[in-house]
């Protein structure tokens, strides 16, 4: 069984002046389809540079990436772009729904850019938000919905191309403690449905609840393995305060 | 992405910032209203020359001599045996000798001009009769004090009286009215209404030269006109010797210079209004780029979620070409008005060409086309990370 992510000694250089900075440096791991991954580790050790190659937003500067079995690492913005349509789902910390656009129209985009016929596409978006429980929604503008709700309307975008992987950063990092736990339950609901989802998170507590774990620290993966808190919790950085718990 | 879907997304952008989009199209309202404006003015006038000239007859050529000094001159005769050897060329002449003086009724007076004319006068200037008849052949052989008068003559002599079978005093000298001209410019003083025409055999012998001076001739139609100017020019130096001597012109010659000079206006016109369509498409290149680095975060999620460099290329230049598009149709219809307005003031039939509405409104979209590429391209050029890490 080929893995859905796989990455081969991957390293991003950041060339700033005379120093080079190693933002991934030199990472392999293998991501199959319907595992819920979270990475982990503290602010700068390299987990949004991980998520922009995982994401196809990216190239590494070295290494190879195969996603689904396709070496990616080498292509160029018009084929990043068709794998991302096809093949991504994005969540972010900031939901970055467009202001401008109804909730529908937002969760209609990747449709559009896959070329879908207006129909479909508006009837894929309806489903979608019929999903995260927001279609009586639809027709409203993002800013007229609360914080929770607006991460659902970006779960429900993300879900709506039916994409082969869910990547989450930090999704939680805007909501309230309540309206957390619900995003993260409706992750979890995603997972125990099939879908493949890696979620970036700087928090423990929150990467405990996947059901893999990889911790980076400085570019490198210090923990691969099952998400059982004291065993990747005790290894953290000095800096985070979830250790006691 | 379907064209109509990115219209309708670019028309709810317009509508979601309506003052910065009002803003936008200011310089493309007013540059495809002025052009609007301008064209309708300058077809108004060009009508309303070309509508006079015809009323004046643009197959009437007029010879006007000057005997000074020449030993050789010219009689009617000749002109009108001009004519009998080419009536392809001249269908009618007529004499006319200008008297001007004072024109008395009873106690009313007036001070005008009388004409003497020929018989054949009324029909080669379509002259219409509302009282009476035009002057006969008869009565020019025979040198008789008759006359037809103007409609403002008739009023300011007869007030609401009529004038016909009356005798009038032009200059001292009495006139039997035999009839009366159809009012065509509300009889004002100087216009087609205020005219007096008589034989011209009878204004000769009472005008101090003695000599006919001018002569009205009209050819069959237009198109010979030309040539039938360049023949009796040639005509007349042969009589004459020299070209000094007389002065052959047609109005349709001076209509042709008046109408260059009308098109060079337009031409000067549309060039300002030109400018003004550039301002307008410089505005929206310049909000355009501003938009480009507002909508950052914007372009970093469409690019995230698929889009490529040609998406977000045409959905900025679509937007570009819909928020012009738009201005040109407020444009176009605030130009339509205005110009209807104007042309009443000034007395023109001024209504926007139906191509003068066309080319504004593509060359308003092709503008916001040509303007929104640029900002256009900088979009589609983005890094999708740094788009959105932007804020
Ligand atoms: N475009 C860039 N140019 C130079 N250095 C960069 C660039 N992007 C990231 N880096 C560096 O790479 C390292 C990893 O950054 P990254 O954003 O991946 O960290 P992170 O784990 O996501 O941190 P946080 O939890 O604060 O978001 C940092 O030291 C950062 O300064
Ligand atoms: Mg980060």
């Amino acid at each position: 069984m080929t893995p859905l992510i796989e990455f081969k000694d991957i390293y991003k250089i950041y060339q700033m002046g005379d120093s080079a900075v190693h933002a991934i440096d030199g990472i392999s791991m293998q991501v199959y389809s319907g595992e819920f991954l979270a990475i982990v580790g503290p602010s700068g050790s390299g987990k949004s540079t991980c998520m922009n190659i995982i994401g196809c937003l990216d190239v590494p500067t070295k290494g190879s990436y195969f996603l689904d079995g396709k070496d990616v690492s080498h292509m160029n913005d018009n084929e990043l772009a068709e794998i991302r349509n096809k093949k991504l789902g994005f969540i972010f910390q900031q939901y970055n729904l467009i202001p401008k656009l109804t909730v529908q129209q937002n969760v209609e985009l990747p449709l559009l850019y896959a070329g879908l016929s207006e129909k479909e596409q508006a009837a894929r978006a309806m489903e979608s938000l019929e999903r995260v429980g927001l279609a009586d929604k639809a027709k409203n503008l993002p800013s007229q919905l609360s914080g929770g709700q607006q991460q659902r309307v970006s779960i429900a975008r993300a879900l709506a191309g039916n994409p082969s992987i869910i990547l989450a950063d930090e999704p939680t990092g805007a909501l309230d403690s309540k309206t957390g736990k619900d995003v993260l339950d409706f992750l979890k609901k995603l997972h125990q449905e099939g879908n493949t989802i890696v979620l970036i998170t700087h928090d423990n507590t929150i990467a405990a609840q996947a059901e893999r774990v990889i911790r980076v620290a400085d570019g490198k993966v210090v923990y691969d393995g099952i998400a059982d808190i004291r065993k990747f919790a005790p290894i953290a950085h000095a800096g985070d305060t979830e250790v006691e718990q | 992405m379907s064209l109509k879907k990115s219209f309708v997304l670019a028309l709810s952008n317009i509508l979601y910032d309506k003052m910065r989009s009002i803003l936008t199209m200011l310089g493309i309202i007013i540059g495809v209203a002025a052009v609007i404006i301008l064209v309708s003015l300058m077809n108004g006038m060009a009508k309303m020359m070309t509508d006079s000239f015809a009323e004046m007859g643009l197959t009437t050529i007029t010879i006007s001599t000057t005997n000074r000094g020449g030993s050789r001159t010219i009689d009617e005769e000749e002109i009108y045996a001009f004519r009998d050897e080419h009536p392809d060329l001249i269908s009618g002449v007529s004499p006319t000798t200008t008297i001007s003086g004072t024109v008395k009724y009873q106690t009313n007076s007036v001070t005008t001009s009388a004409t003497g004319v020929s018989e054949e006068y009324a029909t080669m200037k379509s002259l219409e009769l509302q009282d009476g008849r035009f002057l006969q052949y008869q009565e020019i052989a025979d040198y008789k004090k008759v006359c037809v008068i103007g409609s403002y003559i008739e009023n300011e002599l007869f007030g609401f009286g009529s004038a016909l079978g009356e005798s009038i005093k032009i200059n001292g000298n009495s006139y039997r009215v035999v009839g009366v001209l159809k009012e065509t410019e509300e009889s004002k003083s100087g216009s087609a209404d205020d005219v007096i025409y008589i034989p011209y055999t009878t204004a000769v012998r009472v005008s101090r030269s003695g000599t006919i001076s001018s002569y009205t001739l009209t050819a069959p139609n237009q198109e010979i006109v030309t040539t039938a100017t360049d023949a009796l020019e040639a005509m007349l130096l042969e009589k004459l010797g020299d070209s000094d001597y007389f002065r052959v012109t047609n109005l349709l010659s001076l209509l042709d210079v008046a109408t260059e000079m009308l098109d060079m206006m337009q031409i000067l016109l549309v060039c300002i209004a030109g400018i003004s369509l550039l301002v307008g498409g410089i505005g929206i290149m310049n909000i355009m780029l501003v938009s480009v680095t507002e909508r950052t975060r914007e372009i970093g999620i469409r690019k995230s979620l698929g889009a490529k460099g040609r998406d977000i290329m045409s959905q900025f230049v679509i937007e570009a070409g819909t928020v012009s598009g738009v201005g040109g149709i407020f444009g176009i219809l605030l130009g339509s008005v205005l110009a209807i307005v104007l042309g009443n003031l000034l007395g023109l039939t001024a209504t926007p060409s139906i191509g003068a509405v066309l080319l504004s409104f593509s060359v308003s979209v092709g503008i916001g086309v040509l303007f929104g590429y640029l900002p256009a391209k900088n979009a589609a050029k983005l890094n999708p990370i740094e788009a959105l890490r932007h804020d």
